[in-house]
């Protein structure tokens, strides 16, 4: 992957500032306001919360949470089991109502103004969410039958790989097959903004690489998506904006780009080799201020400024010493480091 | 192999540019109605369960009760005519009752109460279906159910020798659709308020005690004057009350249509205020 693959956009760490690509996310946003007769404008962000608290009796699952995403944007949100995730979609979605703080989800409050918003979005909850004895293509046009333009059902149905089993029962469905229904009938109904909580979790790689590429369909005709996941690579490989929370609280946010930058000089080299090797070799033969280390035994890790001559002498060290470098992984950060280091290594309870 | 740009399309992406452009808006709201209370229907008479306590059950009753002297009080050597044709003009109109008690009160509980633990009511509430529509699909569910139930325990009846008044035909209409309304609510009532696993529970007590206590199996005149006066005031007795009055007598009894009335529009109100998605 170079840097062809990661998203356009970038730069901009704060999402503050109107977006660059306004023109194109313009069209669809345009069309979606004459179809509702909706005064809100278009250049409003799809989702502005600011300082948003939900306690649910002693336990706060939402501290103070805020966050901006714009319009035709998709924004990862990341965190830890138990983070409060799934309480600030609900919150989104209008199903919980905040504490204390501001919600805004295409510049309305999803408590006061929810029939208007309704109709405009798409909501895949974190499993569950449909009768345990409807099958699964009765769900999907109950879905459908709510919006006035639905896609094509029978298509969607072939499309997400459930025809075969569009006569299955609902419980019956594998997790997996529950989990593709549930996107369905979250987009089904042409929505502007679509909130997915752990779309892919439970789905084998070829679903998931197939809802990957749904997603990135979706956010190129202009739909605005907020997932969360647990997945970093899909964080990385899909999002233009990440927000990390922990305990309630974002502790990071802005693009996977600038959340993995990293100063040059502490790049990284790791590989594995067979365990025990002799490193004060390898560290005599680097220029200085390189660390070498052998993390876990057959697992090593060079830390300082990765150029060609660098890797060339690392591989020239193991050919010294007889062993083949495996996995050789050269690297800034990716996200999952950075969020081990943000999250910390232990098990949450 | 490379992800997408944003106006770019990804042109190994299996969706054409342009597939999934919002274009949001409401359904029509008949067609919303209409598809709703189609799958609540179906999934009421897909359900196994739910047909032995709706349909087997009051069947199997009226047959039982119609066929052997076991009621006091509803004594075919009484009444005359003698036999089983006797028993079941008396019978017949309680088992109609508990028909629609089954259906629109135990069954919509309990099938509330799970839907709501399997997130079913938050997913329709993410679409563009009102809340109100929700509970007019169900309505009209429950209604296709009861006019079911009533079609096939009246042809049992039928065969059973029954011969009900013609001229009560049209008040017990209008009984079975207050009784449906009145129950109805009352099982929104408690199906949106508590745990699945206790409304089972509750609704299933419900169900039995206004059976056997609740002017369904035993008429009011079986009880002590005072409560009998009661019974005649629960919506079991109400419906059953009404129902053999129409049915046996010919006669409209509207004091059982207003107490239908206020159950369904007492339990209506409370339960806008209490029922839960969740
Ligand atoms: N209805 C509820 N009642 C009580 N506590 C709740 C409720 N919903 C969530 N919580 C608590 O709030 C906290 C945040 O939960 P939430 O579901 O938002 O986490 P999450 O980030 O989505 O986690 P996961 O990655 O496991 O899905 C948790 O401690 C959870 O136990
Ligand atoms: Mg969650």
């Amino acid at each position: 992957m170079d840097d062809g693959d990661v998203l356009p956009l970038v730069v901009v760490n704060e999402p503050a500032t109107p977006s660059l690509r306004l023109a194109d996310g313009d069209l669809p946003a345009a069309s979606a306001r004459d179809g509702t007769g909706d005064r809100a404008d278009a250049a409003t962000p799809a989702l502005e919360i600011t300082g948003v608290v939900k306690r649910f009796g002693t336990v706060t699952a939402v501290n103070g949470i805020g966050l901006t995403m714009r319009r035709g944007h998709l924004l990862a949100l990341l965190g830890p089991n138990g983070a409060g995730k799934t309480t600030t979609v609900e919150v989104c979605e209008g199903h919980a109502r905040p504490d204390a703080g501001t919600v805004r989800v295409l510049g309305r409050d999803p408590q006061t103004e929810r029939a208007a918003l309704r109709s405009r979005i798409g909501v895949m909850p974190q499993g569950g969410g449909a009768f345990p004895g409807v099958r699964a293509e009765e769900m999907l046009r109950l879905v459908a039958s709510c919006a006035r333009h639905p896609l094509d059902v029978p298509w969607l149905l072939d499309t997400l790989g459930l025809r075969e089993c569009r006569r299955t029962p609902f419980k019956r469905l594998s997790g997996g097959q529950q989990q593709r229904l549930s996107l369905a009938c979250a987009i089904v109904g042409r929505p502007e903004l679509v909130f997915l909580d752990e779309p892919t979790a439970g789905m084998d790689p070829q679903a998931r690489l197939l809802v990957w590429d749904l997603l990135s369909a979706l956010r190129a005709d202009g739909v605005s998506i907020l997932l969360t996941t647990h997945m970093m690579e899909e964080a990385e490989t899909l999002a233009d904006h990440v927000v990390i929370v922990d305990a309630g609280r974002v502790i990071a946010d802005g693009s996977p780009r600038t959340l993995t930058a990293t100063d040059p000089n502490v790049g990284h080299i790791r590989f594995r080799a067979k365990a025990g090797l002799d490193t004060g070799l390898l560290t005599a033969a680097l220029p200085e201020d390189y660390l070498v280390r052998e993390l876990t035994p057959g697992t090593y890790r060079v830390d300082g400024h990765v150029d060609p001559q660098v890797v060339s002498t690392v591989t020239a060290w193991c050919a010294q010493q007889g062993v083949l470098a495996e996995h050789l992984h050269v690297g800034g950060r990716d996200l999952e480091e950075v969020f081990l280091e943000l999250t910390g290594r232990e098990l949450r309870s | 192999m490379s992800t997408t740009g944003p106006s770019a399309g990804n042109p190994a992406s299996r969706f054409a540019p342009g597939t999934f452009v919002p274009a949001p808006g409401p359904g029509s709201r008949i067609r919303m109605l209409l598809a709703h209370a189609r799958v609540e229907t179906l999934l009421t008479l897909r359900h196994g369960e739910q047909l032995l306590l709706t349909v087997l059950i009051p069947i199997a009753l009226l047959v039982a009760l119609s066929l052997l002297d076991v009621l006091p009080g509803v004594d075919g050597a009484v009444a005359g005519s003698g036999g089983t044709g006797a028993r079941v003009h008396e019978v017949a109109p309680g088992i109609l009752a508990l028909a629609v008690m089954s259906s629109a009160f135990t069954g919509q509980a309990i099938a509330l109460g799970f839907d709501r633990k399997y997130g079913v009511l938050k997913r329709l509430a993410a679409t563009a279906l009102p809340r109100w529509l929700l509970v007019c699909g169900r309505m009209v569910a429950a209604l296709v159910v009861v006019l079911i139930q009533v079609s096939l325990v009246t042809l049992v009846a039928l065969a059973l020798g029954w011969r009900p008044e013609l001229a009560g035909v049209l008040p017990a209409t209008g009984l079975l659709v207050a009784g449906t309304a009145a129950f109805g609510a009352l099982g929104v009532l408690l199906g949106g308020a508590l745990r699945a696993d206790i409304v089972l529970a509750l609704a299933n007590i419900v169900w039995f005690v206004l059976l056997l206590a609740g002017g369904i199996l035993l008429t009011p005149s079986a009880f002590p004057p005072g409560i009998a006066h009661a019974v005649t005031l629960v919506p079991s007795g109400a419906l059953a009350e009404g129902l053999r009055a129409a049915l046996m007598d010919g006669a409209t009894a509207w004091t059982s249509l207003a107490v239908l009335m206020v159950w369904a529009v007492t339990a209506a109100a409370a339960a806008s205020r209490t029922t839960r998605l969740t």
